[in-house]
């Protein structure tokens, strides 16, 4: 690793965070690109640490192509007047454009008993499912037949708990609201997703607020309920969502809501300084999933190497996906937009218990507002066609069936 | 002058053993005297296709008519403008003057050759020994550069060889799953479908990827269907899976292979969802892909101009040939990757020295080993021999600038270049176009000077057809009064520009020194003879195939003490042709289109062929019963996009790029993605596909992007 204080020409482009989106930039860009990434691996693609998890890739597996410039150590702080990063290796790192790809943290939740006075790091038995240590952590963590709590039911808390149980673990997944994935699945295709996970062994309580945790020498041992259950765990998995990281950003001066906000140029308040993917606020939106993420990486890619022919970036509609693997069964979902109708819609719904697929799509006026694909993805190209085009639906008054089914058309 | 003497043709009543002037399968057929011309009989006996023939095929003697035909050179009138007859004399005088002036007032580069993928190997070896020798311009190269030419540089990447199959056609039908991506071969090549139903039938999965339901993928198992420009993705997201799956041949990567830990964070980097998101595939479709081809015991992938003809045609390929590599498929038995390559001999045309960086043999020009080899077989000094130049498309697009002149073989640009009207312009604006060729093609309309010239049944030579098996085509026919042949062309013009010698007439000749230029090279023809391609039922010989009795090493021979080398019909069972043997993966990403589709061009072009007409038409179109089959161009698309332009089936329609207009009839099927339209690229005027076309290059073959660029479409009134 060579620090670039001084020494020799600066590279044109410094990326802080070595996540999906820097590492996707830094690749685009080439010897024009330094990343700074604070872990201590290669840059590796964080949508596979459910997989590494459930024991199907090795984790050295996983590793994104390397950039051709990487410093692995943590950006302290941007002067931004000098132009010049700061890292915790004491390393000061000069540069002619900035691109802030710090990603997001884990949400902890309040929970009593999760930090007693005077902590800072998770207990014993509590892990957060971020970063590529933290997969190690529970992978080492896990073994058949052990207890697992999954605090959260939305994507991740799925994901996570499908791989523990594929690692044999013993797995109740906690659930606030009154289903799994309540974001981007309506109640039935909920209802499935919760017996496939059931199936698998998976115990799954809905409207299930956890109160507390319960230690004993210096590692949880149990998991309080409101209701007053205490469900005994060995591993207790926090699966709450995530939030920007914006405090390097926060602390340079630039302007942060809920992440570090962007123009249509993926350009912050410094025209010297960019930020992409799950740091990022662009259109008060801050999505923190993978498919804007890279978007933005390529949207910015392409106008560093090419201004005059760069388009400015116009977000990104991007179906959710889930597929949870299975040796006979795998399970695929993919939703997008508002999974509940109002009123006024028009619902359009397929299900069929014997196979257990579910598709549904909810028009409102001309326009696609929301929709589910279970079980059945053959009409998955259509339905993400007809979702990031946002067009109009033809108006001859029929309904478009062809988002549900295959009819030949792809 | 006078030319040769030709070759004895056949004697009424007997049956000459040749080979179909047309795809890239070299059928055998039989011609036999009837009347005044030839019929087509079957030659059962050729092994490729077992006497079966398509429409063109059977057809094929119609184009020896001499009213289709150009039976006397023609020169462009001063006093009128328009093309007049002229004696050889005059004609090939015209020919000599328009270059040697050109080349005199503007130097050597100012000359440039454009071949063809439909020349003989004899011709395509003499006109780059021309451009070189006798132009002394390093500015030739050929239509084969719009044809396999990603697939050639994938092939040499990966296996340090490009060798359309390295296996012979007929293992395909004994192998348990083929992965057949952007081919439509039922209409393309039709005799070599049997060979895809025959693995079928012993149980075989066949899996077609194509934006389009053809009539391939109607015979497939599973039919993907990925948005035109995402096949690079696609083969991504397999590999991938192939990884997650564990049906990494971890042993033959081990042993047999390099860059597996680079190509495999590639592959990381395109998980299934996110490439079912770039391709429109679903991931349950890829998973059945991989469960296919990762079970089988042999498995191939064959593309052809699909993921060959993108502005990312090399990776594209690379990428698939990482799945064949990571699957252990390669240079085992049964198994591995291969090219359909698609013109008459597209494959001996880029072996002998018409392309703009090649020598005879597939050797390089920038190597000085392979300089002076050439050079000694010539007779010439190494250092006279031009370096490499410009790339077909960058070739026609310097036309009327660096490039002045242009002597042009066997090739119809006007009609099947990508941003055909540029093109047409920069021909147009040439000091001197001189075309040879059989018919009066839309390119040759354009000459100063058109030189009638003998085809395919009129006249013998080898081609290489895409299993690399070189085959002998043999004189059936006496040509037209009035028609000589190309090698006469080049002698004639050879001995007018100072070479008397150097350029002989006879097929065989020349051949003789082919061999000779080829030997020790990559493709090496130095063991075959005309004797032996005529010997027994005809069915050719595999290269490399050299000299003497020994065994290439690293490939399967049948060569043992005192029989002369047998030739090679299977590659790389021991070793590959690189450096230290191994296969090379090349870590490749997906990226976008040249151009993508936005909201005044909203629409996918993607272009191709149709069953009864052959690339630019110059042939097919002058043949009764293939144009009543297929009369003219269309535009294929969805239903409910025609809903919403609001045309119907058989309207004309008008589609439009940043680069052109054509209007063509309307044919509505739901056999098509509804963000993509489709356009065979047959035919002249009005319905021009290739006007249309992006001309973006890929930066490792050149290769133009003629499957997909961004179009609209407009209702008329």
């Amino acid at each position: 690793m060579t620090s670039h204080c001084g020494k020799g020409p600066a590279p044109r482009v410094v990326v802080v965070g070595a996540g999906l989106a820097g590492a996707r930039l830094a690749a685009r860009l080439g010897a024009d690109a330094l990343l700074i990434g604070e872990e201590p691996y290669a840059p590796y693609n964080r949508v596979l640490l459910t997989d590494v998890l459930a024991g199907r890739l090795a984790p050295e597996v996983i590793a994104l192509p390397a950039p051709a410039a990487h410093l692995r150590t943590r950006a302290e702080r941007i002067d931004r007047a000098e132009r010049v990063v700061e890292c915790a290796d004491g390393s000061r790192v000069p540069y002619g454009t900035l691109v802030l790809a710090t990603g997001a943290n884990p949400v902890l939740p309040p929970l009593r008993g999760l930090f007693p006075p005077g902590a800072t790091e998770l207990p014993g038995g509590v892990h957060a499912f971020r970063t590529l240590d933290d997969c190690l952590a529970l992978s080492a963590a896990v073994t058949p037949g052990c207890r697992a709590v999954v605090i959260g039911g939305g994507l991740l808390g799925v994901c996570a708990a499908r791989a523990l149980a594929d690692r044999g673990a013993r797995v109740v997944l906690a659930q606030q609201g009154d289903r799994l994935m309540e974001r981007q699945l309506d109640p039935a295709a909920s209802a499935l997703v919760r017996e496939h996970l059931t199936r698998l062994g998976v115990e799954v309580h809905t409207e299930c607020r956890v109160r507390g945790l319960r230690q004993h020498d210096g590692a949880v041992t149990a998991v309080e309920l409101a209701d007053g259950f205490v469900l005994d765990t060995e591993l207790t998995v926090l699966a709450c969502g995530v939030r920007p990281r914006v405090g390097l950003a926060r602390a340079a001066g630039l302007d942060v809501r809920r992440g570090v906000v962007v123009d249509d140029a993926l350009r912050t308040g410094d025209p010297r300084v960019h930020a992409i993917g799950d740091c990022a606020e662009h259109a008060s939106r801050t999505p923190c999933l993978a498919a804007p993420a890279l978007d933005q990486a390529d949207a910015l890619a392409a106008a560093l190497t090419a201004p005059e022919s760069a388009r400015p970036y116009a977000g990104t509609r991007s179906l959710t996906r889930l597929t949870l693997p299975h040796a006979e069964r795998p399970l695929d979902v993919a939703a997008f937009g508002e999974p509940d109708a109002r009123p006024d819609d028009d619902v359009l719904r397929l299900a069929d218990a014997t196979r257990g697929t579910y598709r549904k799509v909810v028009v409102r006026g001309d326009r696609l507002v929301g929709g589910v694909l279970l079980g059945d993805l053959a009409a998955v190209g259509a339905l993400a066609r007809a979702w990031e085009a946002d067009e109009p639906l033809p108006d001859d008054g029929a309904p478009p069936l062809h988002l549900l089914t295959h009819d030949g058309g792809h | 002058m006078q030319p040769s003497r030709p070759v004895q043709a056949a004697a009424p009543g007997t049956v000459t053993p040749t080979h179909c002037p047309y795809c890239a399968l070299q059928c055998g057929m039989g011609l036999a005297r009837a009347g005044e011309g030839v019929k087509v009989v079957e030659r059962p006996a050729f092994p490729v296709n077992g006497g079966a023939l398509c429409g063109k095929g059977r057809t094929a003697p119609a184009v020896l008519s001499s009213r289709v035909r150009l039976t006397e050179p023609l020169v462009r009138s001063h006093a009128t403008g328009g093309l007049v007859p002229a004696t050889w004399e005059e004609a090939l005088d015209r020919v000599a003057e328009g270059l040697a002036r050109t080349r005199a007032a503007y130097g050597a580069d100012a000359c440039g050759v454009f071949g063809g993928g439909g020349l003989t190997n004899e011709k395509a070896y003499a006109l780059g020994k021309f451009a070189r020798v006798v132009l002394g311009t390093s500015q030739i190269d050929y239509n084969g550069r719009f044809c396999m030419s990603s697939a050639a540089a994938a092939g040499q990447r990966a296996f340090g060889v490009d060798r359309g199959l390295p296996f012979p056609l007929a293992d395909v039908a004994r192998t348990g799953c083929v992965i057949l991506v952007g081919s439509n071969l039922a209409e393309t090549m039709p005799p070599a479908l049997r060979y895809l139903t025959e693995m079928k039938d012993n149980g075989g999965s066949l899996i077609v990827v194509d934006p389009r339901r053809t009539r391939t993928a109607e015979q497939a198992d599973l039919h993907l269907a990925p948005r035109p420009g995402t096949d690079l993705a696609l083969a991504l997201g397999l590999l991938h899976l192939v990884v997650a799956e564990g049906h990494v041949d971890e042993e033959y990567v081990a042993a047999r292979t390099s860059g597996w830990e680079e190509a495999r964070a590639a592959a990381m980097a395109h998980w299934p969802e996110h490439v079912e998101r770039i391709t429109g595939v679903p991931v349950p479709q890829l998973r059945e892909t991989v469960r296919r081809f990762g079970a089988a015991e042999h498995a191939m992938v064959l593309t052809a101009r699909g993921p060959e003809q993108q502005a990312k045609g090399t990776d594209t390929v690379g990428a698939w040939i990482n799945l064949c590599l990571a699957t252990g498929r390669p240079g085992r038995p049964l198994s591995g990757y291969g090219c359909l390559t698609g013109q008459g001999n597209g494959q001996g045309g880029r072996e002998h020295g018409q392309k703009a960086d090649q020598l005879p043999g597939y050797r390089k020009l920038t190597d000085p080993g392979a300089r002076a080899h050439v050079a000694a077989v010539w007779g010439v000094d190494p250092e006279s021999l031009p370096g490499p130049g410009r790339s077909a498309y960058e070739l026609l697009d310097a036309l009327g600038g660096d490039v002045r002149a242009l002597l042009l073989m066997g090739s119809n640009p006007v009609v099947s270049a990508p941003r055909a009207a540029h093109v047409e312009q920069r021909i147009r604006s040439l000091d001197f176009l001189a075309v040879a060729d059989v018919v009066l093609s839309e390119t040759a309309a354009l000459a100063d000077v058109v030189l009638p010239v003998t085809q395919w049944a009129e006249e013998t030579g080898t081609v290489t057809n895409l299993e690399g098996r070189v085959l002998l085509r043999r004189k059936a026919v006496d040509p037209p009064p009035g028609v000589r042949s190309d090698l006469d062309v080049l002698h004639g013009l050879a001995d007018r520009l100072g070479h008397g010698k150097g350029f002989p007439t006879e097929p065989e000749e020349v051949f003789d020194e082919l061999r000779r230029a080829s030997a020790g090279g990559i493709a090496d023809y130095a063991g075959i003879t005309y004797e032996r391609l005529a010997a027994g039922n005809g069915e050719g010989v595999f290269w490399p195939c050299p000299e003497g009795t020994e065994g290439t090493e690293g490939t399967e021979t049948a060569g043992a003490a005192g029989v002369p080398h047998a030739g090679t019909p299977r590659l790389f069972l021991e070793r590959f042709a690189t450096d230290d043997g191994r296969a090379r993966f090349v870590a490749v990403a997906h990226r976008g289109a040249a151009e993508e589709p936005d909201a005044e061009y909203p629409v996918l072009l993607t272009t191709g062929r149709v069953l009864a007409q052959y690339q630019s038409g110059a042939q097919t179109r002058r043949v009764a019963e293939l144009n009543a089959a297929a009369p003219g161009p269309f535009v294929e698309l969805h239903p409910r996009l025609a809903a919403r332009v609001g045309v119907a089936d058989g309207d004309p329609v008008a589609v439009v790029s940043r680069r052109g207009r054509a209007t063509v009839p309307a044919r509505v099927t739901a056999g098509i993605r509804p963000d993509t339209v489709f356009m065979p690229f047959h035919w002249p005027g009005e319905g021009r596909a290739n006007v249309l076309t992006h001309p973006a290059l890929d930066p490792v073959s050149r290769m133009p992007e003629f499957k997909v660029c961004a179009v609209r479409l407009e209702a008329p009134g």
